[in-house]
């Protein structure tokens, strides 16, 4: 319910039947009750039921096949194959927590590397307000789950229940085994969607195949039940009884739009220029004296949101375009041309009633700088996934002591130094120290001066203690940069790191 | 704010009265069903207070039925950890420190652990980063007064150094040199610019050519007639660049007259030998083992 119905509501609150006192001295008295009175107002807002019409037309058919398409997206994504050879999940999609791993196809990201999760958490934030700018609430509207699932479970509504007038009356029935057995039959379908939904998430958790027959013969960990568990309550809950009340209440992105849209967006919109003042339809309509609304209240009945979009542009609207196609086959009958509600822009309101032509404006300072941002974040994220090296080299210079000062009087730094090979096979390193020319570099744990072979597990890591002494004539200043430097033993691979060598304050 | 609730002229709905640059709050009502989730969360706490350990009381604390506890579950997964240790512990128990050290499983247990000790341990006297002060040996250098293989130190750490717990405890004393009225006022200023002159420093070459005599004579007994030192006795190697308390004029004036040496105690008699082992493994580790 928007905001104005509500104000409607509440100013035409039924009076009731006034009793008329007796005059006592000729003083009228009255039972009337002020029912608008701040006591008589609800504190708290009763849910209006909805019951959304089907409909068909073109934006419909466009949600039918987006619908299809993300639901295909989230229920087989998972079950992807991907050959990674002999070390590595063969599964296209995984977030392997145990293993600290993040696959994404061709895509191996180690825990450390979760900025291109930012990055992707960007460009996500940057097309959402780049589709908003463009043409409004299209997220809402066609893709956002809450969207998806609701219309599935709607779906199952319309099959199991009927079309709108019988689901009213199918509502407003007594209770009867006919009902009893109609709503078990939805509930049970909408729990079974709803388990399949939490079902098909864990497998992005685990290899799909073996957590399926796991699931299935009872072995599967607690915590893969617990999440099937709490994602078919969500789904079911939020998908099937509380629909609308999720995006008028719960979620923040109806508040956001204000500041994502402005008037050369594309919105869907009643164009009241072409339909106000609305009059019902009568036969052998002479259109050139009236406008074309005939209040047929087919966009209201569509609404899954519940409201009226002649009200204007409203908080609760998804832009589902569904009463643009409602619209448009009432059009269609009466033979008036499609479009009386329709995606439109402010400007374009604004400048039919000034007789000017109709335009729009994809270009606009606003849309360009999402565009260019989100090239940049895509093209950085991009580059650097293709310049990635398979090979990487962590150091961590001793901070106690900062440096040490050996027998012969020569100065002594301390490094722990992790090498990551994220190659799936083992591979042997060997260590060097640029910026340093009378360094003796030592390793624990082998002989002093042996700085090569160091073995480093497939897709891991190794840490080595590694020593670094100069004689004090060598030092130049307090702080000296030096660069250390890994190469693979068959010199396929290098990696450097800077770090500092320190000696005394001079 | 008005006395009587103010209505928005275009929704004709209440405002609460806030306001922030021109922007009314309305005062909507909240649907219903969040009411029932705030009951249904009511419900919940009162289930939880009965369920887990909630109220306290004056000396204790409503348990809860279900006899949940964080002590309890910390206290076993500390027997857990203990547990899995044990078996490190015993190895390592009957292993000499050599053999720690060339077993690389039993010698990455021994460093982690001898890390945890040497931080409870030593390192208020020794440094964090095992780098000692003035007075208290650095233990990441290679100069030990006592040796510096892993079973000196094992044999150092366990017994101590000068403490009267322990008989076998390393002992030496340097005398006082000029507060006994050993060597004349001449003699030690003599003898320390021998010692300069032998650790490569800035020196009165005549003088210490007058002091080599008293080295001789009265210092290399422990500090060998070429001033290296002898870990038998603890005698510091005069000739690097290590100094415990200062290498300087001023310094080495001091440690002459009135001469000056450590404690540490015999950790043998404070911890088991597995620790002291690890901590042998740990310190040998540190950069300057032998």
């Amino acid at each position: 319910m928007n905001l104005i119905d509500l104000a409607k509501t509440a100013e035409m609150a039924p009076i009731g039947d006034e009793a008329s006192g007796t005059a006592v001295g000729g003083v009228e008295t009255s039972d009337a009750e002020a029912v608008n009175r701040k006591e008589n107002r609800p504190l708290y807002q009763a849910r209006v039921k909805i019951f959304p019409k089907a409909v068909r037309g073109r934006y419909r058919t466009v949600k039918w096949a987006v619908m299809a398409v993300t639901l295909a997206i989230y229920y087989l994504t998972p079950w992807i194959r991907w050959d990674r050879g002999l070390n590595a999940p063969d599964q296209a999609v995984l977030i392997d927590f145990s293993g600290q791993r993040f696959y994404f196809f061709f895509i191996e990201i180690w825990p450390q590397e979760v900025y291109y999760i930012t990055g992707l958490l960007i460009l996500a934030a940057f097309s959402l307000f780049l589709i908003t700018a463009l043409a409004g609430r299209v997220w809402c509207g066609y893709t956002c789950p809450q969207t998806v699932w609701t219309d599935l479970f709607l779906l199952v509504e319309g099959w199991v229940e009927g079309d709108r007038a019988q689901r009213i009356r199918l509502d407003k029935a007594p209770l009867s085994a006919a009902k009893i057995a109609r709503r078990t039959i939805k509930h049970l379908i909408w729990i079974l969607i709803a388990m399949a939904t939490g079902g098909a998430w864990v497998f992005y958790f685990g290899d799909a195949p073996t957590l399926l027959r796991d699931l299935v013969t009872l072995r599967a960990e607690p915590v893969a039940y617990a999440a099937i568990g709490v994602l078919t309550f969500t789904t079911y809950s939020l998908g099937g009884l509380m629909r609308e009340q999720v995006c008028t209440y719960m979620c923040p992105w109806p508040r956001i739009q204000g500041a994502m849209t402005d008037e050369d967006s594309l919105i869907v919109s009643y164009k009241d220029d072409r339909g106000e003042p609305r009059q019902p339809f009568r036969k052998r309509q002479d259109w050139s004296i009236r406008k074309d609304c005939i209040d047929c209240n087919q966009c209201v009945a569509v609404c899954p949101m519940g409201i009226d979009i002649r009200d204007g542009q409203q908080l609760e609207c998804i832009t589902c375009a569904l009463c643009i196609d409602a619209c448009d086959n009432v059009m269609a009958k009466i033979g008036r041309p499609r479009g009386l509600i329709d995606y439109d822009t402010l400007v374009n309101h604004d400048r039919r009633k000034r007789g000017e032509p109709a335009r729009l404006r994809l270009l606009r300072p606003r849309t360009v700088l999402y565009a260019g941002l989100i090239l940049v974040v895509g093209v950085v994220m991009l580059v650097s996934l293709i310049t990635r090296s398979t090979l990487d080299v962590n150091v961590q210079h001793d901070r106690n002591p900062l440096y040490v000062r050996l027998a012969d009087g020569s100065i002594r730094n301390g490094y722990t130094v992790k090498i990551l090979n994220k190659d799936h096979a083992p591979a042997r390193f060997r260590l060097a120290v640029d910026g340093l020319p009378e360094a003796a570099i030592s390793i624990v744990g082998r002989e002093p001066g042996v700085v090569g072979d160091l073995p480093v597990p497939a897709d891991g890591l190794a840490g080595f203690r590694v020593y670094v002494a100069v004689p004090s004539s060598a030092l130049t200043g307090a702080t000296l940069p030096i660069d250390i430097r890994v190469v693979e033993q068959d010199g396929r691979r290098v990696a450097n790191s800077p770090s500092i060598f320190r000696g005394p304050e001079r | 704010m008005a006395t009587s609730p103010e209505k928005d002229p275009f929704s004709g709905i209440e405002t609460t009265g806030h306001e922030w640059d021109g922007i009314k709050e309305l005062n909507n009502p909240l649907p219903r069903w969040w009411l029932w989730i705030l009951y249904a969360c009511v419900v919940w706490a009162v289930g939880y207070w009965i369920a887990m350990p909630a109220w306290p009381l004056i000396s204790s604390y409503t348990k809860g039925v279900l006899g949940h506890s964080q002590r309890v579950i910390i206290a076993e997964s500390i027997e857990q950890a203990k547990q899995a240790q044990a078996q490190w512990l015993t190895r390592i128990e009957a292993a000499s420190v050599a053999d720690i050290r060339a077993d690389p499983e039993l010698l990455d247990f021994a460093l982690a652990g001898g890390r945890s000790a040497f931080a409870v341990n030593c390192s208020q006297c020794h440094g964090r980063g095992a780098a000692g002060f003035k007075g208290y040996p650095n233990l990441n250098d290679d100069a030990w007064l006592w040796g510096g293989t892993v079973e000196q130190i094992y044999f150092t750490i366990k017994h101590g150094i000068r403490t009267q717990d322990d008989p076998d405890a390393r002992w030496s004393q340097m005398p006082a040199f000029g507060k006994d009225g050993l060597l004349e006022r001449e003699q030690i200023g003599a003898v320390v610019e021998y010692t300069l002159a032998i650790s490569g420093q800035e020196h009165d070459a005549d003088r210490a050519a007058q002091g080599q005599a008293v080295f001789v004579e009265q210092c290399a007994a422990c500090h060998l007639e070429s001033g290296t030192g002898n870990i038998e006795l603890g005698a510091p190697n005069l000739t690097d660049a290590i100094w415990l308390y200062g290498g300087d004029r001023q310094a080495l004036t001091d440690a002459v007259v009135n001469a000056r040496f450590g404690v540490m105690p015999a950790w043998g008699l404070k911890l088991d030998d597995a620790t002291v082992k690890q901590l042998a493994v740990y310190v040998h580790a540190l950069g300057g083992g032998q």
